[in-house]
């Protein structure tokens, strides 16, 4: 057998061993107790559960939404690293730390904080109120909420590998004739795309999941502005255990569908371009 | 030695003794609004234990959503008394925990419910939509805030408040009744998880013209906003939402806390827990300290949970998936 590759460090048996029992405390074994759970209902009555039409109508808007909030976060995220790395200003570093807000903030301190401004009566609610745009207690207060939560993620990812892309790299294109377009199209875009696409899924990912922020500013109208967690929590309030763990396995299942086609996706790029 | 060393010595030492007194211990379960409550009830009760026992009690307290505090207990949570704001949360104990033996709400007098509260309407000062009674809350310009039956026992109790309302004013016709419901919930703009997130909505979002909560809760609006900001419009008749109180049996027998448990709660019924009950605005059994409190608490027809054959029938019948509520979100929904 020759898996065992050859490394400068010793230790690969070890910390193997040691990543494959970590994944399975903290993710597999929570995530098995989950499905197993689930293997309580009969096919048809958990096929039921999970196609019952107000549980598809929470499907839509949670991943609908959090796709939207995902794409919007893809052009800011790249805009606001962007600035952070080529421009130099006053305050630089205090934005940069600012990014990282919402990760620190409790998820339900954002909730209420964006409630509170963009409700009808509120600081930007009651302007936009007046020109006819409602935000709170809307399908887009649930993207306003999940573009907050997941801004980090694209700005951090792509960050980085800004800062290491040599400024050489698009003198050279310009001074071979490359226009502007092509420069970012043609070399600033190709080397930053994974990192790009790595963020998009982590905001995606991550938007999916989230329920503290969106509850205080959704609405939560039937068929409106639910989300699949808490149709999982209105389960759990009937003391229906089994009805939330077949909604939660849908919501696994159809995360890690994705994950994988965007990993894979990621995958076939990065080996096409060479 | 030295002045830092004594006060080490001194901190070290009382909370030893403190740590040994105290053999004593209670946890309490309850939910959110209940807070206020024990804060002042617990004293009490401490005072009145520690005379007759001479005996320490530290009594510790969880709130949180009635139902998710229930299924903490059934979980494990080793909970000595729960105090709920619905029977389903305690019956769910018995059934899925089993850490409370059946007929628990028989073990004291008036349903093991110490006290009960009921919905009332809140509306904005000078009552400027004219709000009187149920039937004004299906008036096509008003606004009506209510918590999410789904999620919360206090939208339940407004449910079948207004369902129950309906009832009586048409001679119980189901099918006026559900009509009626659903009209005062098409006039619903957004359904907040739980009751405190719904009074935040109507008063501090100012959203929506009136607010249907638990009496006692008004009296928290009053201290937290202030007297003047609202009025509290009373309906012609409302629903009898009792707050049932029970011993986890499993708990205190293992840990040996039942006669301090029982004790606990059967003080509720005392003039004394009675008192601090009317003092946080919750509608005492007592008929003494009812009639001294009589001026905040104006007599109103009353049906209780009864009227649908209890709260577990109640649930079953309305709010369970697929059941009327869900039913009648839907048809509302498709009308919007």
């Amino acid at each position: 057998m020759k898996w065992k590759q050859s490394s400068v460090l010793p230790g690969f048996n070890l910390a193997l061993g040691y990543s494959v029992l970590y994944l399975s405390l903290i993710v597999l074994l929570p995530l098995a107790a989950l499905i197993s759970k689930s293997m309580g209902l009969d096919w048809a009555s958990f096929w039921a559960i999970v196609t019952e039409p107000r549980v598809v109508a929470s499907y839509k808007v949670t991943f609908g939404a959090s796709l939207i909030a995902a794409l919007i976060n893809l052009f800011v995220g790249l805009l606001i690293a962007w600035v952070l790395v080529r421009y130099s200003f006053p305050g630089k570093r205090f934005i940069d730390a600012l990014v990282d807000l919402p990760f620190a903030l409790p998820t339900a301190v954002a909730g209420i904080a964006l409630a509170t401004l963009y409700a009808p009566n509120g600081l930007l609610g009651a302007p936009l109120d007046r020109l006819g745009i409602k935000i709170a207690f809307t399908p887009a207060g649930i993207v306003l909420a999940l573009t907050f939560i997941t801004l980090p993620f694209v700005v951090r990812t792509v960050q980085p590998v800004l800062e290491d892309m040599e400024k050489e790299l698009e003198e050279a294109a310009s001074s071979l004739g490359a226009t502007r377009w092509q420069i970012f199209y043609r070399v600033i875009l190709p080397t930053i795309f994974p990192a790009l696409l790595t963020g998009f899924t982590l905001a995606f990912a991550r938007a999916i999941g989230e329920f503290g922020s969106v509850i205080f500013i959704a609405g939560n109208m039937p068929f409106k502005s639910e989300i699949t967690p808490l149709m999982i929590i209105s389960k759990l309030e009937q003391y229906d255990y089994l009805g939330a763990s077949a909604i939660a396995v849908v919501m696994l299942v159809v995360s890690f569908a994705l994950l994988l086609m965007i990993n894979g996706l990621q995958w076939w790029m990065t080996r096409h371009r060479r | 030695m030295s002045k830092f060393k004594q006060i080490v010595l001194a901190i070290s030492l009382s909370g030893f003794s403190a740590f040994s007194w105290a053999d004593t211990t209670l946890l309490n379960v309850s939910y959110d609004v209940m807070r206020d409550f024990y804060k002042d009830y617990n004293p009490v009760f401490q005072k009145y234990y520690e005379a007759k026992y001479k005996d320490k009690l530290s009594i510790q307290q969880s709130h949180g959503g009635s139902s998710k505090q229930a299924r903490s207990v059934i979980d494990g949570l080793e909970a000595d008394v729960v105090t709920m704001n619905q029977s389903t949360d305690i019956d769910a104990i018995v059934e899925k925990g089993r850490q409370i033996n059946l007929g628990w709400e028989k073990k004291y007098a008036d349903e093991a419910a110490p006290f009960s509260s009921m919905q009332v309407l809140i509306v904005r000062k000078g009552n400027p939509k004219g709000i009187k009674d149920w039937a004004d809350l299906i008036k096509p310009n008003v606004q009506v805030v209510v918590p999410n039956p789904k999620t919360s026992g206090n939208g339940r109790y407004t449910f079948l408040a207004a369902w129950g309302a309906a009832l009586k004013q048409n001679g119980g016709n189901e099918a006026k009744a559900r009509e009626f419901t659903r009209a005062v919930f098409a006039n619903v703009p957004l359904l907040d998880a739980g009751g405190r997130a719904a009074t935040t909505t109507f008063m501090q979002r100012q959203m929506g013209d009136v607010l249907v909560t638990f009496e006692n809760e008004a009296e928290m609006i009053a201290r937290e906003f202030g007297r003047g900001n609202f009025e509290v419009v009373y309906p012609s008749v409302s629903i009898d939402a009792d707050l049932p109180v029970a011993v986890v049996d499993k708990v205190v027998d293992k840990r040996g806390t039942r006669k301090v448990a029982d004790e606990y709660l059967r003080y509720l019924w005392s003039p004394e827990g009675q008192e601090v009950a009317a003092q946080n605005y919750l509608r005492p059994r007592n008929a003494a300290v009812a009639a001294k409190y009589a001026k905040q608490f104006p007599p109103i027809k009353l049906f209780g949970v009864a009227e649908f054959g209890g709260m577990k029938a109640a649930q079953k019948k309305f709010f369970d998936d697929g059941a009327i509520y869900d039913q009648i979100s839907a048809e509302i929904a498709k009308k919007r």
